[in-house]
């Protein structure tokens, strides 16, 4: 199964993750607020990430980490 | 026996340092520098890449590359990088621009970089505005957009015409690459990473100057969202500003 | 080595800097100092160097900052107009701590002013050679051999105190020809190294920053003061004047560089009319000798500045006098250089007691009265 990491130190929640996962399994995660007070992203679905890595291309803080 | 498949399909290069960038949500800057990082990395030069930082949103660029990094004043990055490589020709040496910087007060600086033949990789971001200090109106703010320096639209009447700067770069002689790119889509960014990597491949083999056009956004400056500022660079800036490769001498080998 | 040649004071001044280690010249086409750029021209490709010529002074001046970053010794040479468009890199310089010779071989200003001989870029200088807090070593020779002796001197306080060097010298030092005397060549690879120096990693160290920029207010007040220090401390080892005949003088004469020869010939001829009159040359501009003339405040009565401006170091002397004697100033501008008959006029009216600041369009000094 995919492993999608968000490093919520660098997430500043700029949501471009979400608008370019093709499974729509990036979604900001409201319950959480970071240090410089963003929502993170987070994968909702790991069974649904294809690896396609386009949440980790797009994102401009090179916060997320991607294993298979 | 074969070698394990590394389980990491992504994760952060170690030529950026762990430190927290200062760009905003959702601005491209980060994406184009985690490829410079990446390619630097990919060639085995990390550790002797030189790399020079602007004045403008890039201007603490030294505390994200954990190269070694020189910060230059507005504009003169590219003679800085002269300097730089003349001193020591093994090191590859590289800037990372913005549009003021580059295309307005450092014009001079960059053409003759350019036209010296000037064995460097220069990363140009070109958002069409002036971030660091607010929205004004960049050397590459198309006509008839807003900033806050042309609040009625860029009037070229008055204010003059856009640069092309890969267009322009393209016919001067000392120039080995001279690439528009953007990093809208992953597609793009994939294409993006390439062209990079082939300015320092070029720097590599002393084919001379070579630089990367990325078609970039600012949201807080354009006042959108981050994806909506993507579609805007996608509807404005690229048809102005069209992606390809303006002069690549090793073209047709 | 001991053997004199005769040469020119730019082309000695170049020659001197080579040995000195430098391999590295960027530079900007502008009389006077078009020897010593060609000079360097000639030699440096030779030598596995580089000689180029930038599109601007502004861009010279970044080269050097580029080069200097990198860690060798590099120098970048002009005259006053160019020297005032290379204000922000050496304020740069100066910011990130960087070592360089910048030679200034002054003419007239301001403006595009005159290629004629000229000291009135001492405030520039001394001042503000660009924006900020900060200060350049600033060296006035006065001879050919100074040329080469003080290009040496330059490179070597710079690097030692990381900080940026300037050569005030001008027209006339910069064309004459003097016997001189060569110092010993240095190898490059034998100068102290610079870890601090942006040179690649190659993977044994953290990254090294060469940067001026702090956002945080205190972080830059701390990195300010740590300079100021170094300041004061060079303030306190490293002046250095020449002081002739200072003894038992009534009067001192204080002038540099070609001033300071002419100054020379008034101050004999004085003595030989049985006056007592010395002479203090300062040698750094900054730091200024304020030692030698403290020192000589004790006997002397009254002090002269005497330069080819319309008064600027007499500040500084002003400054060193500190109120205990009268100060007074003469000098040309625009390139008109001082005859030592002038120069004796006015040693001969501060010596009779009279305070002034004369310059000769409104002097009535020829006419006698």
């Amino acid at each position: 199964m995919a492993k999608v990491t968000v490093d919520i130190e660098y997430c500043k929640g700029c949501g471009l993750c979400v608008d370019f996962c093709p499974e729509g399994i990036m979604q900001m995660d409201n319950d959480v607020i970071t240090q410089k007070g963003y929502h993170p992203a987070h994968c909702v679905d790991l069974d649904k990430c294809t690896l396609c890595l386009n949440c980790a291309t797009m994102c401009p803080d090179v916060a997320i980490r991607i294993e298979r | 026996m074969a070698a394990e498949k590394s389980p990491v399909l992504f994760e952060r290069t170690s030529a950026l340092t762990d430190k927290v960038t200062n760009y905003c949500p959702g601005c491209l800057h980060g994406i184009t520098q985690r490829l410079v990082a990446e390619s630097l990395d990919r060639l085995g030069l990390a550790d002797t890449a030189v790399g020079v930082s602007p004045v403008g949103c890039a201007v603490i660029a030294y505390e994200f590359y954990s190269c070694d990094m020189v910060q230059a004043a507005h504009g003169r990055a590219p003679a800085v990088a002269t300097g730089l490589k003349r001193a020591r020709p093994e090191n590859t040496i590289f800037t990372y621009q913005g549009d003021g910087d580059l295309a307005s007060i450092g014009m001079a600086e960059t053409i003759h970089a350019a036209t010296r033949g000037e064995n460097i990789t220069v990363i140009f971001i070109n958002n069409a505005i002036y971030g660091m200090t607010g929205g004004q109106m960049a050397p590459t703010t198309l006509p008839g957009q807003i900033t806050q320096t042309s609040p009625y639209g860029r009037d070229v009447k008055a204010a003059g015409n856009p640069i092309r700067v890969c267009e322009l770069l393209s016919s001067l002689d000392g120039v080995a690459l001279a690439q528009r790119v953007t990093v809208d889509t992953p597609s793009n960014v994939r294409k993006a990473a390439k062209a990079i990597r082939k300015g320092f491949e070029y720097q590599r083999e002393g084919l001379g100057f070579s630089i990367i056009e990325v078609l970039s956004s600012c949201p807080t400056n354009w006042g959108m969202t981050p994806y909506k500022a993507l579609e805007w660079l996608r509807e404005n800036m690229i048809p102005y500003y069209p992606p390809g490769v303006y002069k690549d001498v090793k073209a047709g080998e | 080595m001991s053997e004199k040649i005769l040469m020119k004071g730019n082309e000695a001044l170049a020659e001197a800097a080579i040995r000195a280690g430098c391999r590295h010249f960027f530079g900007y086409p502008i009389t006077p100092q078009s020897e010593l750029a060609a000079y360097m021209a000639k030699r440096l490709p030779k030598m596995g160097g580089t000689y180029l010529q930038a599109e601007s002074e502004v861009a010279a001046i970044n080269m050097v900052y580029g080069a200097s970053a990198a860690g060798v010794r590099v120098m970048t040479s002009s005259s006053s107009p160019g020297v005032s468009l290379k204000g922000e890199g050496i304020s740069y310089m100066i910011g990130a701590d960087l070592p360089g010779l910048i030679v200034n071989i002054n003419r007239g200003g301001p403006g595009l002013g005159s290629i004629q001989p000229s000291q009135a870029d001492y405030w520039m200088a001394t001042r503000a050679t660009g924006h900020g807090d900060g200060h350049v070593f600033v060296l006035a020779p006065s001879t050919v051999q100074e040329m080469a002796d003080l290009a040496r001197m330059a490179f070597d306080l710079g690097d030692r105190y990381r900080m940026p060097a300037m050569i005030l010298a001008d027209g006339l030092l910069g064309q004459m020809m003097e016997p001189v005397e060569m110092p010993d060549p240095i190898n490059p690879a034998d100068l102290p190294p610079k870890p601090w120096a942006t040179t690649g990693t190659k993977g044994e160290r953290e990254h090294n920053i060469v940067n001026s920029l702090s956002l945080v207010s205190q972080v830059l007040e701390d990195m300010v003061l740590e300079r100021n220090e170094r300041y004061q401390r060079i303030k306190e080892v490293e002046q250095i004047a020449q002081l002739e005949h200072t003894e038992d003088a009534e009067l001192v004469v204080v002038a540099y560089g070609a001033a300071s020869r002419i100054a020379r010939s008034a101050v004999n001829a004085a003595r030989e009319e049985g006056l007592k009159v010395g002479m203090i040359r300062p040698i750094t501009l900054w730091p200024f000798p304020t030692k030698a003339i403290e020192d000589v405040c004790a006997t002397a009565q009254a002090f002269l500045s005497v330069e080819l401006s319309t008064g600027q170091m007499v500040d500084d002397v002003k400054l060193a006098v500190s109120g205990r004697r009268p100060v007074s100033f003469f000098g040309h501008s625009g390139g008109i250089v001082p005859t030592p008959a002038e120069v004796l006029v006015a040693i001969k009216k501060a010596l009779a007691g009279e305070v002034f600041h004369i310059l000769p369009f409104h002097s009535k000094l020829e006419a006698g009265d």
